[in-house]
């Protein structure tokens, strides 16, 4: 019985350490202080080139939005700030609107706030409960991002509206809103259906598909003073 | 010396041991797999009691890992998201056309209510609802002068309560009601709470289209389309719970139902008359400002300033 373990032994005596070669030596695997090291670094570099970096990458997800190819930039290193610059700056684009009572009008701050960030944790949570294999913040960084197009569209649309109103001034806007609905729709889809499992797609999309167009039913919806 | 050595070989030892004794034997990696079994298997324990023999004997080979999952874990709710495309469509349709050798809740549901077809449906008809009703309110009033669009956000707040509130607490009135039923008379079924809050959840999805098409301004039609969804969805609604009230008293049965289809056509008219209600055009020409005298002379008395301070 020991024989033959020795014999099966025998090939995996090669891979152990044998008594020639002196057990000693740094027990810390040479990553990880290389990483204590870079921990100092950017504890030690000036702020403008924290910010600079952050600012980069939000801006390499702005890309990867507006020409959604398959890539996994969005997925891999996902933050929250492009959201959130972006939710603020809708907000704040969708104020200013014209009010006849107190309690008729546009949305408030407050209210597309927690449209966009409540819609997209619940999508969230509808994918996941759903069997999708993506994870939470990952796909709120998906769903968040991809909100740019419709905040460019709504940039595009104050514009427009400080010319003239009018049947015309409706109609830009009105194919500027839609144009931008279907790439924000398209872009997270393309991120996000791939995650999902196939007979359930559907299921999963509608959802981003309602999300994003009450979104721009808000912008669409504007009227200024 | 010998102390290190044999703790090393120990570990190789376990490990071809057990790999030649048994060559398919489970890695790590396949585990993961046998936990989303656990998952699925653990979903039909729910919700059948006569099958705990089969389920037993595997959650005991998995050493008891879950032997039913706790509200507070994810795979419970998961449980309740456990439907496919072509299903969800399927209730969608059978909602929507009541067959009367059909119950939906045996025939359709089987024993796996889903939530993602109540919560979705109500999510787009409380902002269909909004969306269409402000829709309404702007082509009516398209031509009045004083005229200014505003989006009325404050509907779609209004509507989804609404909303919610029926298809989440009538379920569950009707729910505790026939439970209470039951407790007094052994004939009378019941549902479990899912089911009821399914089966009221896909009975609104008729109300979407009807919406849409109330945007047409003919007063008949409406009403014509109102009465039209509101009888589709609760012929359902009826031939779901005829069966279990049938053995009850007739009176109890009786009131039941009633409540039950009027409760259903309130929510139907109720928003019909909050959410488009047609606004008639005098009062808006009287109380506008002097400048707007011009509107017809007919519906205005010669002295216009008269009426404006009413």
């Amino acid at each position: 019985m020991a024989e033959a373990d020795e014999r099966t032994f025998l090939g995996l005596s090669d891979v152990s350490i044998s008594e020639d070669i002196p057990v000693e030596g740094e027990i810390t695997v040479p990553m990880s202080s290389h990483s204590q090291d870079d921990d100092y670094s950017t504890l030690d570099e000036p702020v403008k080139e924290t910010i600079i970096r952050d600012l980069k990458a939000v801006g390499k997800k702005f890309v990867h939005v507006m020409y959604p190819k398959k890539s996994n930039a969005l997925l891999r290193d996902w933050d929250l700030w492009g959201p959130l610059v972006l939710c603020v700056s809708l907000a704040l684009m969708l104020q200013g609107g014209s009010v006849d009572s107190k309690e008729d009008g546009g949305p408030q701050f407050a209210e597309v706030f927690v449209i966009v960030w409540f819609g997209a944790v619940v999508i969230t949570l509808n994918s996941k409960l759903l069997g999708g294999t993506i994870s939470f913040f990952q796909s709120l960084c998906v769903l968040g991002y991809c909100v740019l197009p419709l905040t460019v569209g709504m940039l595009v649309c104050r514009l427009v509206l400080l010319a003239s109103m009018g049947p015309i001034n409706f109609l830009i806007r009105f194919i500027v809103v839609i144009a931008m609905f279907a790439w924000s729709t398209l872009a997270s889809t393309a991120f996000l259906a791939d995650s999902q499992p196939p007979n359930r797609k559907a299921l999963a999309v509608y959802p981003i598909f309602l999300f994003y167009f009450v979104i721009s039913w808000m912008i669409l919806t504007f009227t200024p003073h | 010396m010998a102390a290190p050595q044999e703790l090393t070989f120990h570990e190789f030892e376990e490990a071809t041991d057990l790999l030649a004794e048994t060559p398919g034997a489970p890695t790590i990696s396949s585990l993961g797999e046998v936990q989303g079994h656990v998952s699925l298997d653990v979903d039909t324990e729910d919700q059948e009691d006569g099958e705990l023999g089969e389920e037993n004997d595997q959650t005991r080979l998995l050493g008891d890992e879950k032997q039913s999952p706790n509200f507070w874990t994810f795979s419970y709710h998961q449980s309740f998201f456990d439907v496919d495309t072509h299903q969800v469509l399927e209730r969608i349709k059978s909602s929507l056309l009541p067959v009367p050798s059909q119950n939906f809740v045996r025939h359709c549901l089987g024993h796996h209510p889903d939530l993602y077809g109540p919560f979705w449906i109500c999510a787009t008809l409380a902002f269909t609802l909004a969306m269409s009703s402000n829709l309404a309110t702007m082509f009516q009033n398209w031509r009045e002068a004083s005229f200014h669009y505003s989006p009325q956000f404050h509907k779609v707040t209004v509507a989804g309560i609404t909303v919610y509130c029926y298809a989440w607490l009538v379920p569950m009135a009707l729910w505790g009601f026939l439970r209470w039923r039951k407790g007094v008379r052994e004939h009378v079924g019941c549902y479990t709470f899912l089911e009821t809050v399914c089966v009221y959840g896909y009975s609104l999805f008729i109300y979407i289209p009807t919406v849409v098409l109330w945007l047409i301004p003919i007063s008949g039609l409406q009403w014509f389309l109102g009465v039209l969804a509101t009888s589709l969805s609760g012929a359902v609604l009826l031939l779901t719970f005829w069966p279990l009230v049938r053995s009850d008293t007739k009176i109890v049965s009786a009131v039941l139902l009633t409540v039950m289809v009027a409760l259903h056509a309130l929510l139907a008219f109720g928003c019909k008359l909050y959410f488009f209600q047609s606004l008639p055009s005098r009062p808006i020409s009287v109380t506008q400002s002097p400048l707007h005298q011009t509107t017809p002379r007919l519906l205005q008395p010669p002295r216009g300033t008269e009426l404006i301070d009413h």
